[in-house]
C-alpha cells in the first residue's frame, strides 16, 4: 500500500509538473511544429535539401525575398537595377539591414558567400545556381580565380554583379539560399564548424536560430534587429519534433503539439475524424517515369516508349493508386503554376496529350519488336527508392505494363544513395524520378533534359532539345522564350523523353489559430514569417 | 555367518534359468518415442504442432486451392474490408466530361460581399457510381468560384467537410466532377462558395451513395462476362474473403504468397545456421584442444556483432539486383549472424558427452571418430538443437519483419507477413484488416513455434521421466 | 579477480578490432555511393569532397587510416551532417538511447519477475493462464505493431482527458519516456516471466524448500525468502546481453515516437550511407555490448557465491 501511494504520488508529480503546452499561444505568439529530418547543416553555401531550405529563409534574409503572393520584394537591397542589355546588375543595400549581433549587414558579406561558395574547395553542390554570373562556372572548375567572378562591392552598400549572359531570372535567383549573405569574420572564426550548432550561425533574417537539439528539436525566436521586425508577430517557431513518420505527427496534431501535418494516402482517413479544416497545395513537383536512352538499352526505341505512353492513364494514376485529393494528372514536364509571358505558360500553351489506347499502343509495341528484331521483350529493370510510396508506385506500373504490354519489369528497388549510383551509371531502363523548382522561371524545368545536364540521368541527348534550351537561356524576351520553350514541350511529347506522370499535391492539416502561413512552391514552404496566433 | 553350516552338494548346482529375470516393466522405449509419447500428453505442443502442420499446408497447398493471382491488381477494389461477393453494375467506359458552365452567369463576381451565401439544389447529374460521381448547384450572387468537399459523414461545422477535392475558377462553374477512389459507400458533398480568393462560411451539402460499377472492357479482361450480360447489367465481381490491399490485390493470396517469404526465412535460415553450428560447434567440441580454443574465439567474435546492426548493414552489403527478392541475402545474413549461438551450445554439449562411459567404451571397441560423432554424440546433442530450432524460427521472422519495417526487406512485387504488416500498420485505423491478417498470421506462428519449442524442452529433458 | 578483469579486457580489445574491421569490410562492399545526391555534381566538385573525406585512396590506405583514427578515438566527420563529429553524435544520441533502454530493462525485471512468481504462485489456474497468455501475445507481435498501437492508446487517452496527460511522441521529460520504454520492453518481459516462472517451479522442488517446509516456516516468509531470490538468479544472467540488446534494438521505438536517439540515426546513416557514422556506431555500440558481457560476468560472481572467477 505504502508502494501504491508512492506510486500515485509519483505519478501525480510527473503528471502535473509539465506545464500545458499548446501549439498554437496566442499570449506568446509561439506555434509549435514537427520538422520531416533534421537539417543537415544550416550552412547556406551548401544546404541542398528541404528542411534547410525551409530553415534557412526563415533566418537568413537575401538581397530580395518573396512576399505572402509570391511576388519579389526587397530584401536587404532596397533597390536594384538591371542593365538595359540584362548583362549586370547593381544593388543597393538598406543601411539598416543588421546582424543579430547588431553590425550591418555590408556587400562584402555578399561577395564573400558567392565567391566562398563558388571556391572549388567548398565543393558545393548548388554552386550552379550561382553560374549565371560571370566567370562563376570557370571558377567553380578552377580555371578563374575566385576575384574575377563577376561581383564587387562597389562600397559597403552597392553590390555590383556582372553576368555571363543575360538572364532574364537572375534577381528571382537572388531570393535563394545559397545566395544569402555569409560574414567573413564569423565564418572564419567558426572554422569548420560553421552552422554546426546554433551558436555556431548569425543572422540577419526575421528570426534567430537559438536552441538546437540534434535530432531532437530546434527554436526559432524573433530577431530583435531584423529591419523589418514591426511585420514580424510570432514571437518564437518551436520546431519541437522531428520525425519521418507521418502517422507519429498526426498523432501530434491531434494531441495538440504541433500546428502543421502533412496527410498522405495512409493518414487521411484518420484526419476526417478530426473536424479541422484540411487544405490541399501543389508542391509545384513533377513526378515522371525517366526512360534510359542510353545507346543499346531498349527503352532508347522511340515506338517502345510510345506505347507507353498510350497505355498509362494518368488520370486513373492520380485517382486511384496516389488516392489523394491534391494531385494533378500531369501532362507535360511544365507544370501549371509556371508563369508564361502573360498568363499561365500552360494555358498559353496547352500540351498535347496522348490519350489511352490499347490498341494503337499494341501497334507501337510491334514496330518497336520489329525495329529491334525481337520477338520477346527482355525483362526491364524499373529502378525505384525504398519509400512505401515509390514501391507502391513501382508495384502499380509493373502490373500495368505487365497486363496491358505483356512487358515484364523487374523492380529494383534501393536505398536512396544507391539508387543515385544507379542513375547516375545507367544501369536501369526506368527509374521512377521527380523535380522540384529552385527558382520561380521555367527554366528551373525547361534545361533538365539538355545534353550537358547532369542531372539528365536517361542521357536523353537531342541537338534541337539543346538549341531551344540555349534559346530560352540567352534571351530575355519573354515571348521568344516561351515560344522556345512551348516547342521543347513539343519534343518532350512527340520524343516521348518521358513519361510524365503527376504534379504532387499535399492535403494538410494546419491549426485554425495559425493565420497568414503562406504555401510556397519556390522558397520556404511552409512560410510562417507572416503569420500569427490568433485568439 | 553360520559357522556350523556345512555346505552340502545341491547348494552347488546351477540355478533354474529364469524366464522372468529381465522381465521389462514398461514397454521399451527408445529415447525418440518416448520424447513423441511425452509431448503427444502436452496438449499445447500438440496444437501448435497442428498449427505448424497447417500452416505448411496453407503455403504450400494454399495457391492451388485459392487460385488467385496475388500480383494482379484490382483498382475498382481498393482496400475492402473482407466482405460476401459483390454485384458491380455494368457501365460504359468512362468519358471525359466538360462540366456545366453558365452562359448567362459572370465568372468572376461583380461586387466583392463580405459573406456569400450558400449554394442551392446541390444535386447528381446522372447515375453516381464508383467511377465517377457528377454533381451540380445553383449559382449564387458574388461567387468567383466553389470549393468542393468530400467527408464520409455528415458535416457538423464549417471545419469539417473533410477532404478538399478541388476548386472551380469562376461563380459560373457549376460542377464537379470526382472520382477520387470511390468506394461503395455513403459521402458528403459540400460546396462553399468562394470570391475567388476567400473561401465563405457558408456552405450546402449533399448526401451520394455510389453504385459499384465496372466497364464493359474491364469485366472482358478480367473474364467475368457471361455471354449475354449488357450494360446495366448487374454482374458478380471478384470475392476477396480476407479483403484487398492498397493496389487492389487479393489479400488472402498475397498471405500465401507472403507465408512462403516468411516462413522459408523464419524455417530455412535457422535450419542451416543450426546446421553449420553443429558441424563447427562438434568438431570444436570434438576434438578440443587448441583447435578448439581457436574457432571458439571467433565464434566470440561474431557474436559480439551487434545483430540488428550488422543484419541492416550485411543486407545492404550484399545487395539487391533488379526483379531479385531480396530473400538470399536476408537468408545469408542470418546465417552469418546466427550460427555462433548454436555452436556455442553444441560444443558444451559435444564436451560433456566426450567424457560419458559409453563413448569411452565405443572406442575401446575400436570405433572411428567419424562414428562416434555420427552415431553417439551428434544424436545425443539432437534434444537440445531441436529447441534451438523452434525457438530461432520467431526470431528470424521477427527480423525479416523489422528489416520490412525500416525499408530494408523484401521487394516488391513480393509480400512477406512482415512487410504487410508494415503496410498494414499505416493504414490500421481506417483499413485494419490489411494489419489483422498478417499480424494475425505472425503471432500464431511465432506462437505455435515457442510452445513446440517449451514442449519439446519438457519431452526430452529426461530427468522428467524419473518423475513420472 | 584483477588478472581474471584484465584478461577479459584484453579479449575485449581484441573483438573491438575484429568488430572494426567487419563493419570496414561489409562498409566497403555495400553499392552505392556516399557523395552523391539529388542534384548532380561536377566531376571538379567530386573530386574535392573525396579528397576531403580520403575516398581517393585506395581500400588498404582507407583501412590503415581509419584504425589510426579509431586508436585516438576519432571516428571523423559525418557525410550527412557536414560539420558534425562522429564523436559528437554518439555522445548526444547514446545517453538517449541507453536511458531508454535502462528504463525498458526497468519495466522488463519489474514486471518479469512479478507476473513469473504470480504465475509460478497460481499455477495453472486463472492468474496464470491469463498472464501467460498476456505475455505470449507480447512475444507475438511485432514489436512496430505494438510502438504503433501504444502511441495510438496515448492519443486516445489524451482525448479522453481533453488534456496532453502523456506526450505521444517526443522527448525530454519522464513522461515521455514511459510508452516507448514499456514498449521496447515488452519481449524482455515476456522472455523474463517465462524464466521466472519455470525457475520458480523448478525450486519449489528444492531440497531447502522442503527443508524450510519442515521447520514450519509460514509460506510467505518461503516464498520470499527462499523461492523468490533464488529464482531471480538466472533471471540476472541473461539480463546483461539483454541490456545491450535493447539498447541497440531500439531502432523500432525510436522512430515511431520520435525519440533522437542512436538507433534512429543509424538507419538514417544507412539509408544515406554515411561512412563514418555507420562505422562510428557499430563499432561504438560494439565495444559497448562486449563491456556490458564482461561486467555482467564479473557482477555475477558477486552475486552469486557458487560462481568463482577464475
Amino acid at each position: 500500500m505504502k508502494y501504491l501511494l508512492f506510486l500515485i504520488a509519483l505519478w501525480s508529480a510527473i503528471t502535473s509538473a509539465q506545464a500545458p503546452v499548446t501549439s498554437a499561444d496566442f499570449e506568446n505568439q509561439t506555434i509549435s511544429i514537427a520538422l520531416t529530418q533534421e537539417p543537415p547543416q544550416l550552412n547556406g553555401m551548401k544546404a541542398t535539401d528541404q528542411v534547410s531550405n525551409f530553415i534557412l529563409p526563415h533566418i537568413m534574409e537575401g538581397l530580395v525575398r518573396y512576399d505572402r503572393r509570391g511576388r519579389i520584394v526587397p530584401g536587404v537591397a532596397h533597390r536594384w537595377e538591371i542593365d538595359p542589355d540584362g548583362m549586370g546588375a547593381t544593388f543597393w543595400l538598406r543601411e539598416n539591414a543588421l546582424w543579430s549581433d547588431g553590425k550591418p549587414v555590408t556587400a562584402n558579406d555578399f561577395v564573400f558567400a558567392w565567391r566562398t561558395t563558388l571556391a572549388p574547395k567548398t565543393a558545393s553542390e548548388y554552386a550552379f545556381i550561382l553560374f549565371p554570373i560571370k566567370n562563376a562556372e570557370a571558377a567553380n572548375k578552377g580555371n578563374a580565380k575566385l576575384t574575377d567572378i563577376g561581383v564587387t562591392a562597389v562600397d559597403d552598400y552597392t553590390i555590383r554583379v556582372e553576368l555571363e549572359r543575360p538572364t532574364a531570372y537572375f534577381i528571382k535567383l537572388t531570393a535563394f539560399a545559397t545566395y544569402f549573405p555569409i560574414r567573413e569574420d564569423f565564418f572564419n572564426s567558426r572554422g569548420d564548424s560553421y552552422a554546426a550548432d546554433a551558436q555556431d550561425l548569425i543572422f540577419n533574417g526575421p528570426f534567430r536560430l537559438t536552441e538546437w537539439v540534434h535530432s531532437a528539436s530546434l527554436k526559432m525566436e524573433k530577431n530583435e534587429t531584423y529591419w523589418n521586425k514591426e511585420k514580424i508577430t510570432l514571437n518564437q517557431i518551436n520546431a519541437a519534433y522531428i520525425t519521418e513518420d507521418s502517422r507519429a505527427r498526426l498523432n501530434l496534431f491531434i494531441d495538440g503539439k504541433i500546428v502543421h501535418t502533412r496527410l498522405d494516402g495512409e493518414t487521411y482517413k484518420d484526419a476526417l475524424t478530426q473536424k479541422q479544416r484540411i487544405r490541399s497545395f501543389s508542391t509545384g513537383s513533377i513526378f515522371f517515369l525517366e526512360y534510359n536512352h542510353r545507346e543499346g538499352r531498349i527503352t532508347d526505341n522511340l515506338n517502345l516508349r510510345r506505347a507507353i505512353q498510350h497505355t498509362f492513364d494518368s488520370d486513373k494514376f492520380v485517382n486511384n493508386v496516389l488516392a489523394t485529393p491534391g494531385n494533378l494528372a500531369a501532362e507535360s514536364l511544365f507544370p501549371v503554376w509556371l508563369q508564361g509571358v502573360e498568363d499561365k505558360f500552360r494555358k498559353e500553351y496547352p500540351a498535347a496529350v496522348a490519350v489511352v489506347d490499347q490498341e494503337l499502343a499494341a501497334e507501337y509495341l510491334a514496330k518497336a519488336k520489329a525495329e529491334l528484331g525481337i520477338d520477346e521483350f527482355p525483362a526491364l529493370i524499373l529502378l525505384s527508392g525504398n519509400t512505401p510510396t515509390a514501391t507502391k508506385q513501382a508495384e502499380y506500373l509493373q502490373g500495368l505494363l505487365k497486363s496491358r504490354l505483356g512487358l515484364d519489369i523487374k523492380i529494383d528497388k534501393q536505398t536512396f544513395k544507391q539508387r543515385l549510383a544507379k542513375m547516375t551509371s545507367g544501369d536501369f531502363d526506368f527509374v521512377l524520378a521527380g523535380w522540384g523548382p529552385d527558382f520561380d522561371d521555367i527554366m528551373t524545368f525547361g534545361d533538365l533534359f539538355a545534353s550537358w545536364n547532369l542531372n539528365n540521368r536517361g542521357r536523353y541527348s537531342n541537338p534541337s532539345y539543346d538549341e531551344l534550351v540555349r534559346v530560352a537561356l540567352n534571351n530575355v524576351d519573354p515571348k521568344t522564350r516561351m515560344d522556345a520553350m512551348a516547342k521543347l514541350q513539343k519534343i518532350i511529347h512527340d520524343d516521348a523523353v518521358i513519361l510524365p506522370m503527376y504534379e504532387q499535391g499535399v492535403i494538410y492539416l494546419m491549426n485554425s489559430k495559425v493565420r497568414g502561413v503562406v504555401r510556397r512552391v519556390v522558397g520556404p514552404d511552409p512560410d510562417y514569417t507572416y503569420s500569427r496566433v490568433i485568439k | 555367518m553360520n559357522q556350523s553350516y556345512k555346505p552340502t552338494k545341491e547348494d552347488f548346482q546351477p540355478a533354474a534359468n529364469s524366464v522372468h529375470a529381465e522381465q521389462l516393466s514398461r514397454p521399451s522405449l527408445s529415447f525418440w518415442q518416448d520424447a513423441w509419447r511425452r509431448l503427444k500428453k502436452n496438449t499445447r505442443a500438440l496444437i501448435s504442432l497442428y498449427i505448424i502442420i497447417g500452416l505448411a499446408l496453407f503455403t504450400l497447398a494454399g495457391p492451388f486451392l485459392w487460385n488467385v493471382d496475388p500480383a494482379l491488381q484490382d483498382l475498382n477494389q481498393i482496400s475492402q474490408a473482407p466482405s460476401w461477393p459483390k454485384q458491380a453494375i455494368l457501365v460504359d467506359p468512362y468519358e471525359r466530361w466538360g462540366g456545366i458552365v453558365l452562359e448567362d452567369f459572370p465568372a468572376e463576381p461583380d461586387e466583392y460581399l463580405d459573406n456569400i451565401p450558400a449554394p442551392t439544389n446541390l444535386r447528381v447529374v446522372d447515375v453516381a457510381t464508383t467511377k465517377r460521381v457528377r454533381i451540380t448547384w445553383d449559382p449564387v450572387v458574388g461567387a468567383g468560384g466553389y470549393s468542393v468537399y468530400r467527408n464520409q459523414r455528415a458535416p457538423e461545422t464549417i471545419n469539417d467537410l473533410g477532404l478538399p477535392l478541388g476548386i472551380t475558377d469562376g461563380g459560373n462553374e457549376v460542377s464537379f466532377e470526382d472520382r477520387l477512389n470511390l468506394e461503395q459507400r455513403e459521402y458528403f458533398y459540400s460546396i462553399v462558395p468562394t470570391d475567388g480568393f476567400d473561401e465563405s462560411d457558408t456552405y450546402i451539402t449533399l448526401v451520394v451513395y455510389p453504385d459499384l460499377a465496372i466497364t464493359m472492357s474491364e469485366a472482358r479482361e478480367r473474364n467475368l462476362l457471361a455471354p449475354d450480360t449488357k450494360l446495366g447489367d448487374s454482374i458478380a465481381i471478384e470475392f476477396h474473403p480476407f479483403g484487398t490491399d492498397y493496389l487492389g490485390r487479393d489479400m488472402l493470396a498475397r498471405l500465401m504468397e507472403g507465408a512462403q517469404v516468411s516462413l522459408f526465412i523464419g524455417i530455412f535460415a535457422p535450419f542451416l545456421f543450426v546446421l553449420f553450428g553443429i558441424i563447427y560447434g562438434g568438431f570444436a567440441g570434438y576434438f578440443g584442444g587448441q583447435f578448439d580454443s581457436v574457432l571458439m574465439r571467433f565464434a566470440d567474435f561474431v557474436v559480439a556483432l551487434p545483430f540488428l546492426l550488422f543484419m541492416i548493414l550485411f543486407k545492404i552489403a550484399f545487395g539487391i539486383g533488379p526483379g531479385e527478392s531480396g530473400v538470399m541475402p536476408m537468408l545469408l545474413a542470418l546465417v552469418l549472424l546466427g550460427w555462433p549461438s548454436t555452436a556455442r551450445l553444441v560444443r558444451g554439449q559435444v564436451l560433456q558427452i566426450r567424457e560419458n562411459a559409453f563413448i569411452e567404451a565405443a572406442r575401446l571397441l575400436g570405433a572411428k571418430d567419424r562414428y562416434l560423432i555420427i552415431r553417439h554424440i551428434i544424436p545425443n546433442t539432437m534434444g537440445v538443437i531441436l529447441v534451438t530450432l523452434t525457438f530461432a524460427v520467431p526470431s528470424a521472422i521477427f527480423t525479416e519483419a523489422f528489416l520490412s519495417f525500416i525499408g530494408m526487406g523484401v521487394a516488391p512485387p513480393t509480400p512477406s507477413w512482415g512487410s504487410m504488416c508494415n503496410e498494414g500498420v499505416k493504414t490500421m485505423l481506417s483499413h485494419p484488416h490489411e494489419l489483422f491478417f498478417p499480424a494475425l498470421f505472425i503471432s500464431i506462428t511465432v506462437l505455435a513455434f515457442n510452445l513446440l519449442g517449451d514442449g519439446l524442452t519438457e519431452a526430452l529433458d529426461s530427468r522428467m521421466r524419473s518423475k513420472e | 579477480m584483477l588478472a581474471y578483469t584484465l584478461k577479459r579486457l584484453l579479449a575485449g580489445i581484441v573483438t573491438v578490432w575484429f568488430i572494426a574491421t567487419a563493419t570496414f569490410t561489409a562498409m566497403h562492399m555495400v553499392p552505392g555511393d556516399p557523395l552523391m545526391n539529388d542534384k548532380a555534381v561536377s566531376a571538379e566538385i567530386r573530386a574535392n569532397l573525396e579528397r576531403k573525406y580520403g575516398l581517393d585512396k585506395s581500400a588498404p590506405e582507407q583501412y590503415v587510416i581509419f584504425m589510426k583514427n579509431m586508436l585516438s578515438g576519432d571516428f571523423g566527420i559525418s557525410f550527412t551532417q557536414q560539420n558534425r563529429q562522429v564523436n559528437d553524435i554518439i555522445r548526444d544520441h547514446f545517453p538517449v538511447s541507453a536511458t531508454l533502454g535502462i528504463m525498458a530493462i526497468f519495466f522488463a525485471t519489474i514486471g518479469g519477475v512479478l507476473w513469473g512468481a504470480l504465475t509460478a504462485l497460481y499455477r495453472n489456474r486463472l492468474p496464470d493462464i491469463i498472464i501467460m497468455f498476456l505475455v505470449i501475445l507480447g512475444i507475438s507481435v511485432p514489436s512496430f505493431v505494438f510502438a504503433a498501437l501504444g502511441q495510438l492508446l496515448l492519443v486516445n487517452i489524451n482525448s479522453l482527458f481533453g488534456a496532453s496527460i502523456i506526450p505521444v511522441a517526443g522527448w525530454g521529460t519522464f513522461s515521455h519516456m514511459l510508452m516507448p520504454s514499456m514498449v521496447l520492453g515488452l519481449g524482455t518481459m515476456a522472455l523474463l516471466t517465462r524464466l521466472m516462472r519455470s525457475s520458480m517451479l523448478e525450486i519449489v522442488n528444492e531440497d531447502y524448500i522442503r527443508t524450510a517446509r519442515a521447520k514450519g516456516l509460514s509460506p510467505s516468509r518461503i516464498f520470499f525468502r527462499h523461492q523468490l531470490r533464488n529464482a531471480i538468479l538466472p533471471v540476472i544472467t541473461v539480463l546483461g546481453p539483454q541490456i545491450a540488446a535493447i539498447t541497440t534494438g531500439g531502432f523500432v521505438v525510436e522512430l515511431v515516437f520520435a525519440i533522437p536517439g542512436l538507433g534512429r540515426y543509424f538507419v538514417q546513416a544507412v539509408q544515406q550511407l554515411d561512412y563514418t557514422v555507420i562505422m562510428g556506431t557499430t563499432v561504438f555500440y560494439g565495444a559497448f555490448l562486449v563491456l556490458m558481457v564482461i561486467l555482467v560476468d564479473i557482477l555475477y560472481g558477486f552475486i552469486d557465491p557458487r560462481v568463482r572467477l577464475s
